[in-house]
C-alpha cells in the first residue's frame, strides 16, 4: 500500500497579509481556503475532507466547517506544530487513496503580530499538564534558546561556523528580493548576519525567522478530479513523518526526526536526494535548515556547513535551490507555523509558477520538509516529495 | 563579563507522579528515576519506564555531578541567563540553568555540580554551577 500517485495537489494559496489587524482568525482561515479552492478551480461545495491543526479557532474542524459551511465526511486534526500541514498533505493522500474523501482542504492561519504575541524570546506558557513542563519551564526555555542549544552542540561537535549558518539567511534574502509579499526583501551579506545582535548564543537576530500574521491553504484531490482541472499536475510521490524527543534523557541535539521521515519519503517516492531539483526546508532558524539537510541525506552528518556555504542554496547559482519565496527567514512564517508555506512554494516550483528570477529549470521533483515544535526538546518532522506529471 | 543576576524562576506545576523529585529538591537532593526491570535511569521522571515500559521505577539519589552537553546564553532579555543541558554521571541529560558564574566563561564539556534555587512560590529546582 502506498500513496504514490494516489493524490494530486490541485490548489495552493498563501495569504498576502503579513499583519492582519482587520481580520479575525476564522476569517483568515476561510480567505485562505477560498483562495486555494479558486486556484484549483473548485468551490467549497466540492470539499469533503478538512484538515487543520492547533492554530484553528475553537474546536478546529467543527468550528471551521461551521464558519465556512462545509459538508464533510473526513476530518484530521494532526497537531505537530509547524510541521502539521506537511503531515496533512500525506494524510490527505492516504484518505483519498482509501476513498475516505475526494477533495481535501488544509488550512492554516494566525495573527501573532496583531495579538501582540510576536516574540521568540519569552518562554511560552506550557500546554496544560505537559509532562515535560515542570522540568523545563522554570529554566526559561524560549523558542530561540532551545534551537540555539542545538546549534551550539552542532558547532562543538562538527566545527560548524556562524558564517556557514549565515549563508542560509543570505540565500533566503537573495530569493526574497523578488517576492513582493515578503516581509524582508533586503538582500543581506554574511557579515550583516554575523554582525546582527546576538539573541541567544550562537544565534543572531538574522539567524531567526520572521514573525507574521497570515495563513495559507492547500487542496489535495483524487487523480480523476486533478486531471479534469485546468492546472499543472503535481502528484504526491511519497511522505514520511516521525516525532523526535529527549529519549528518556539520552539527548542528542545534533540530528532531527528527518533522519526517519526523510528515508521513508524517499523510499515511497522511489527517488534519492540526487533526483530532487528543489527543496523547501523549514527555516525557523538557520540551524534548522542545516541539520535538516544533513538528515535528509543532502550532506553527510556534520558536513552541512559546507553544503550551505558559498551560495549553494541560491536558485540559479548553487546546486540545491531552497526556499525560493524567501522562506520563514525573510518572507512569511504565519502563526509561527511554517510548514504549509513550504509545500506552497514547492508546488509553485513544480508548476513553473515561481518568480521567473528564482524558478528552477526543469523542476520535476521537489521536496518539502517541516519541523514543528523544537529541535532543542521535541519536534515532529514531516517530509513530502512531489512530482510534476 | 556577563554576570548572573538572579532572575525570578517560575514555579513548576507539581503533580503526584513527580512530587518526590521536588520534595527532595527543596531539601537539597537531586533525585532520578531508575528502572528496576531494565536498570536504566531516565529523566524527566516517570512512573512508567520510557525504555522498557515497566512500572517498577524507583527513585534514586543522583551524584549531582555532570558535564555541560550544550548551553545558550539568552541575551536579549532584561536579565541574561544561561539555559543548558547537563549530562549527569548517571548518564541522563537534563535541562537546567548554569548559574553563579561568568556566563561568558561557560563552555560545552565543563564539569558542573548541582545547586538548588528557590522558585517563585514553588519548590526549589536543580541548577548547576561550574565545579
Amino acid at each position: 500500500m502506498t500513496i504514490k500517485g494516489k493524490a494530486y495537489i490541485a490548489g495552493i494559496y498563501e495569504h498576502p497579509t503579513r499583519k492582519a489587524d482587520t481580520q479575525s482568525l476564522a476569517q483568515l482561515h476561510a480567505e485562505s481556503a477560498m483562495g486555494a479552492l479558486a486556484d484549483a478551480g473548485l468551490t467549497k461545495d466540492d470539499v469533503d475532507g478538512y484538515f487543520c491543526a492547533g492554530d484553528a479557532p475553537g474546536l478546529g474542524p467543527l468550528s471551521m466547517a461551521d464558519y465556512m459551511g462545509l459538508k464533510l465526511r473526513h476530518m484530521d486534526t494532526t497537531e505537530t506544530g509547524g510541521s502539521s500541514y506537511v503531515i496533512h498533505v500525506a494524510h490527505a493522500a492516504e484518505a483519498i487513496a482509501l476513498g475516505k474523501c475526494n477533495v481535501a482542504l488544509i488550512t492554516l492561519a494566525g495573527r501573532p503580530r496583531a495579538e501582540g504575541m510576536a516574540t521568540g524570546t519569552v518562554p511560552r506558557a506550557p500546554v496544560a499538564a505537559a509532562p515535560d513542563a515542570p522540568f523545563e519551564y522554570p529554566f526559561g526555555p524560549t523558542v530561540v534558546n532551545q534551537y540555539a542549544m542545538a546549534a551550539m552542540r552542532h558547532m562543538y561537535q562538527y566545527g560548524t561556523t556562524s558564517a556557514q549558518l549565515a549563508w542560509i539567511k543570505v540565500a533566503a534574502s537573495q530569493h526574497a528580493q523578488h517576492n513582493p509579499h515578503a516581509l524582508l526583501r533586503e538582500v543581506v551579506t554574511v557579515e550583516e548576519v554575523i554582525n546582527s545582535p546576538m539573541i541567544s548564543d550562537p544565534l543572531h537576530r538574522l539567524d531567526c525567522c520572521v514573525i507574521t500574521d497570515g495563513g495559507g491553504a492547500i487542496v489535495v484531490v483524487k487523480p480523476e478530479i486533478a486531471k479534469r482541472l485546468k492546472r499543472p499536475l503535481v502528484k504526491v510521490l511519497g511522505a514520511g513523518e516521525a516525532p523526535k524527543h529527549q529519549m528518556g534523557g539520552k539527548i542528542d541535539l545534533t540530528y532531527s526526526g528527518a533522519v526517519w521521515s526523510g528515508p521513508a519519503a524517499f523510499a515511497e517516492a522511489g527517488v534519492t536526494p540526487a533526483d530532487i531539483k528543489y527543496v523547501s526546508i523549514y527555516d525557523s532558524f538557520t540551524i534548522t535548515v542545516l541539520i535538516t539537510l544533513e538528515d535528509l541525506g543532502f550532506a553527510a552528518k556534520g558536513q552541512g556547513g559546507k553544503l550551505v556555504a558559498d551560495g549553494n542554496l541560491i536558485s540559479g547559482v548553487g546546486k540545491l535551490p531552497f526556499n525560493t519565496d524567501g522562506g520563514g527567514l525573510c518572507n512569511n512564517h504565519p502563526a509561527n507555523r511554517g510548514g504549509l508555506t513550504k509545500v506552497v512554494e514547492a508546488v509553485r516550483q513544480l508548476r513553473g509558477e515561481a518568480h521567473p528570477n528564482v524558478q528552477v529549470k526543469n523542476c520535476d521533483v521537489a521536496l518539502a520538509h517541516g519541523t514543528g515544535g523544537s529541535l532543542g526538546t521535541r519536534h515532529g518532522s514531516a517530509t513530502v516529495i512531489m512530482g510534476r506529471e | 563579563m556577563t554576570t548572573t543576576t538572579e532572575r525570578k524562576y517560575p514555579a513548576p506545576a507539581v503533580n503526584p507522579e513527580i512530587k518526590p523529585f521536588f520534595d527532595a529538591a527543596s531539601k537539597g537532593t537531586l533525585m532520578l528515576k531508575k528502572c528496576g526491570a531494565c536498570g536504566q535511569a531516565h529523566h524527566y521522571p516517570r512512573a512508567i519506564c520510557p525504555f522498557c515500559a515497566s512500572d517498577r521505577t524507583e527513585w534514586i539519589t543522583a551524584s549531582g555531578r555532570g558535564t555541560i552537553y550544550s548551553y545558550s546564553v539568552m541575551r536579549r532579555v532584561p536579565v541574561p541567563y544561561a539555559i543548558g543541558y547537563v549530562t549527569l554521571e548517571e548518564g541522563v541529560t537534563m535541562m537546567t540553568n548554569i548559574v553563579d558564574c561568568d556566563l561568558d566563561a561557560i563552555r560545552i564539556g565543563q564539569r558542573v555540580k548541582v545547586v538548588f534555587k528557590p522558585t517563585d512560590g514553588g519548590p526549589s529546582v536543580p541548577m548547576f554551577t561550574l565545579a
